[in-house]
């Protein structure tokens, strides 16, 4: 079975990020870049069904700038076996990369996408969502544990409420959670190896598809900062501030 | 608190702005591999640090246990293929150039330097294997030592005896089956028992019967913990025994052991009665690994003081308020603090430029330039990263001398380094006893041409001219007191002796001067389309400056020093001190 993990190149989690000068977007000048951190979770999900027999491929995929080759190479280096770039300059949309990917899914015919719920730059959290629509498969989001057993994917979703466990006939689309795995480190021989593995590039015209934007970004503007906090003597003063200054009870 | 981020940008830097790249890698794959190495070293081997300091290492029983934590840190590391990373792709290495794997070193000894002691004792006997041990004694060790699954050690050092080996006693008796009867005891043996690895091969050096007295009596034996069976997996226990573990100041995570050897049985590597050249051809690598520690701990700690010099608050700006909202200015602001700062930065990133060049040479093959610049990395980065770690602390006031933030172990680890490996005095003779008078001088050429012919090539130069001559000066002070070295230390090598330290410091302050004045050059030509890099670009040209002319002119001090000759060393009867 060929499974097909898309991976995005994100602002590394580690970076505190600024808002641009001009309001038009986040600083990505000079700022390290990596893996979306779900992402990971999704090759590293691929590693282990491949580990245990159940896949036979992984073809990671990453759309945007001739950089995300880089964030492919990661993937292949955790043990992805080859990859595709869809490379354009333009600004990329949910839609637009689900429209992509659905193109992908098409020519490659996997059984099963692995994505991360959402990326750490946007948190859009629709890729997913919007793929299984295109494609009409079923789909298993916020997945914190997947079995696969013949045509079925069972997965436990994190809810609100709690845990709720679904089977879904495949092919289909999960997005991972968190808990679902620890990644592992990438080890140096493996990305010597990551070298040698295919990398093939295509732009969204080669799979017939019009990446424009559909929404337009206003503004974006720094959350408020926080206001220094004070030390109250006691509880009755803390009581106090609460319900006249705070005005929360 | 500690912090640390691995320096990326500065390390890109030094490998490809400045000195063009690793051999054979492309510079999507260095980085890749500086990224992982980056990872492993912040989200793995840093968080150990504090804790494996305040736990330590306990003997139990004759056994070592490491701090907690650290059986799993080293099980990442090894599996991640760390262990192998400059080995011989030969022997199942991954064949870093130096270039690279330096880089590496320094992130694991800021992160971690005590961990770093237990892969590093390995690579070492790892070495003294390669190059000089058996083919069946290969076949039978490396490939383990290589891929991490067992460790190593190097034994030399005894009670009565540590710079002077010649002094050791430990005997080796051969056997009608071609192997040897080790008994003795060792000090002092950086992970000579632990729990990490499943087996530990031990390097003793030893005397043979007919040994001749002295340093030229001593041959190298492989002694392993587990005698290995016929199928590789660690069988009979050996004749050895950790019989005890050192308290000591710093690096408290890697155990320090007494070992005693009763009969055990060892095998001889290389030539009877040779062990200590084979020992020397491992000593370049092992001691500019011993540099690289005195370099990671000072960037860890430079981070550490800039990180609080932004947040502290106390006083304010000399010339004005620079944060009238807030009750006092953060500290930063004060010239002193900067001095501390910009000192700590100017050695942390001129010692990384110059490792690297070092580094670069030894992949060209360049075997004497290595030679010279060997006990100058040696010295003056641990003395270096001693010095950066006390002023990291310094930068916290009385919150860098108690333990929270961490400051004050970077102090205590990075002491040893000035001792071990050679201490600090052994190299400074090493650089004017042996590797200045060596082939009437060659070696020192390899230094001198180069530097001489940039310091003239950049004389002219509109913006780093003033950088020039400031360096012109002091390498016309090193040629002089090289001058006088040659001369008067012929005569009376006490003149040599005397000027030694010295001297070195001497070297080693030209030799960064050198590297940022080429840093210089290259941060100004990228300057102008450097887009979000131009911070990094300007304050590299600021360093420089800072450099030039608030540290270089040390050599001044320095060369008076070495001019005024022992006299009032020598004079002085030792019965008056
Ligand atoms: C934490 C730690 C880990 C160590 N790990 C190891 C290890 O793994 N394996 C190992 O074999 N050893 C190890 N050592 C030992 C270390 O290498 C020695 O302590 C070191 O070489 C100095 O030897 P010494 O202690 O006998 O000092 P000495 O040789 O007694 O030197 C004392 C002082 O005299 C000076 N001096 C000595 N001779 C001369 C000379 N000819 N000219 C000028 N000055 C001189 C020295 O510079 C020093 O200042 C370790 C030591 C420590 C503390």
């Amino acid at each position: 079975m060929k499974v097909l993990v898309p991976v995005k190149r994100v602002v590394d989690y580690n970076v505190k990020v600024r808002v641009r000068s001009d309001g038009t977007g986040v600083e990505t000048a000079g700022v390290k870049m990596s893996m979306n951190p779900f992402d990971e979770i999704a090759v590293e999900e691929a590693i282990r069904l491949k580990e245990k027999g159940v896949v036979s491929e992984i073809i990671a995929v990453s759309l945007g700038v001739a950089a995300c080759a880089e964030t492919i190479r990661t993937a292949l280096a955790m043990g992805a076996d080859r990859g595709i770039l869809v490379e354009t300059d333009a600004e990329l949309q949910p839609l637009a990369v689900a429209k992509l990917l659905r193109a992908l899914a098409e020519r490659e015919q996997p059984r099963l996408m692995i994505l991360g719920k959402q990326a750490i730059d946007d948190d859009m959290n629709a890729t997913g969502q919007m793929l299984a629509a295109l494609l009409g498969w079923s789909q298993g989001t916020f997945a914190s544990k997947i079995t696969i057993d013949g045509d079925t994917a069972t997965v436990t979703r994190e809810v609100d409420g709690g845990l709720e466990t679904v089977a879904l006939t495949m092919p289909a689309i999960i997005t991972t959670d968190l808990r679902l795995n620890e990644p592992r480190y990438a080890s140096l021989p493996n990305i010597m190896k990551a070298r040698k593995k295919p990398i093939e590039t295509v732009r969204p015209a080669d799979l017939g598809v019009d990446p424009a934007p559909r929404l337009k970004t206003l503004r974006v503007v720094e959350p408020p900062k926080r206001q220094a906090g004070a030390k109250v003597a006691s509880v009755a003063e803390l009581v106090a501030k609460l319900r006249t200054e705070a005005k929360v009870i | 608190m500690q912090t640390y981020k691995a320096p990326l940008r500065d390390m890109r830097f030094v490998l490809h702005e400045l000195h063009g790249g690793a051999p054979n890698l492309p510079a999507e794959l260095t980085d890749s591999i500086l990224d992982a190495a980056a990872k492993l070293a912040t989200d793995v081997l840093a968080p150990l640090n504090m804790s494996g300091d305040v736990a330590g290492c306990r003997l139990e029983n004759g056994v070592v246990r490491t701090p907690a934590g650290f059986r799993e840190a080293y099980a990442i590391f090894r599996d991640g293929g760390w262990t192998a990373s400059s080995c011989d792709p030969r022997f199942g290495g991954q064949g870093l150039p130096e270039s690279l794997g330096k880089l590496v070193e320094e992130m694991i000894c800021s992160a971690n330097l005590s961990f770093g002691m237990y892969p590093g004792l390995s690579f070492g006997a790892y070495r003294a294997i390669a190059q000089h041990g058996s083919a069946a004694l290969q076949d039978r060790y490396l490939a383990k030592l290589v891929d991490g699954t067992w460790a190593g050690t190097m034994c030399l050092t005894e009670p009565q005896c540590g710079t002077d080996l010649g002094l050791l006693r430990t005997r080796a008796v051969p056997q009608p089956d071609g192997s040897h009867r080790i008994t003795g005891n060792k000090i002092f043996i950086s992970a000579g028992e632990h729990d990490l690895t499943e087996n530990i091969i031990h390097l003793v050096l030893a005397r043979l019967p007919d040994a001749p007295a002295g340093i030229k009596g001593i041959s190298l034996f492989l002694v392993p913990k587990f005698l290995p069976d016929a199928d590789g997996s660690p069988g009979v226990r050996n004749g050895m025994v950790c019989t005890a573990i050192e308290h000591k100041m710093g690096i408290r995570a890697s155990a320090t052991c007494q070992l005693s050897f009763d009969a055990a049985t060892g095998f001889l590597v290389g030539m009877p009665h040779k062990g200590m050249t084979a020992m020397f051809t491992m000593m370049n690598s092992a001691r500019l690994a011993v540099g690289i520690q005195g370099l990671g701990i000072a960037e860890a700690s430079y981070q550490g003081a800039v990180a609080y010099a932004r947040e502290r608050l106390a006083g304010r700006a000399l010339g004005g308020a620079q944060c009238p909202d807030l009750p006092a200015d953060p500290i930063i602001v004060h010239p002193d603090v900067r001095r501390m700062l910009l000192t700590m930065r100017a050695y942390t990133e001129g010692c990384r430029a110059l490792g690297g060049w070092v580094a670069q040479r030894i992949d060209a093959g360049d075997e004497e330039f290595a030679a010279l610049m060997t006990p100058i990395v040696k010295a003056l980065f641990s003395d270096l990263g001693y010095e950066t770690a006390s002023l990291g602390m310094q930068v916290y006031g009385g919150h860098g001398y108690i333990r929270d933030h961490g400051m004050e172990q970077y102090v205590r680890d990075a002491r040893i380094a000035m001792i071990y490996e050679g201490t600090n005095g052994v190299q400074a003779m090493d650089l004017v006893g042996r590797k200045l008078p060596a082939h009437a001088g060659r070696l020192l050429r390899g230094f001198f041409h180069p530097v001489s012919s940039y310091i003239a090539a950049q004389a002219e130069h509109p913006q780093l001219g003033a950088m020039a001559a400031a360096l012109g000066r002091a390498f016309g002070a090193l040629q002089l007191a090289t001058a006088q070295i040659a001369a008067k230390g012929m005569a009376d090598p006490e003149e040599a002796g005397a000027a030694a330290t010295d001297y070195l410091r001497l070297f080693g302050l030209v030799a960064l001067g050198f590297v940022w004045l080429r840093s210089a050059e290259v941060a100004l030509a990228k300057l102008p389309a450097a887009d979000g890099d131009a911070g990094f670009y300007q304050a590299k040209l600021t360093t420089a400056r800072f450099y030039m002319e608030r540290i270089l002119p040390q050599t001044a001090g320095l060369f008076a020093a070495i001019k005024a000759g022992k006299g009032s060393m020598m004079e002085l009867p030792a019965a008056a001190f």
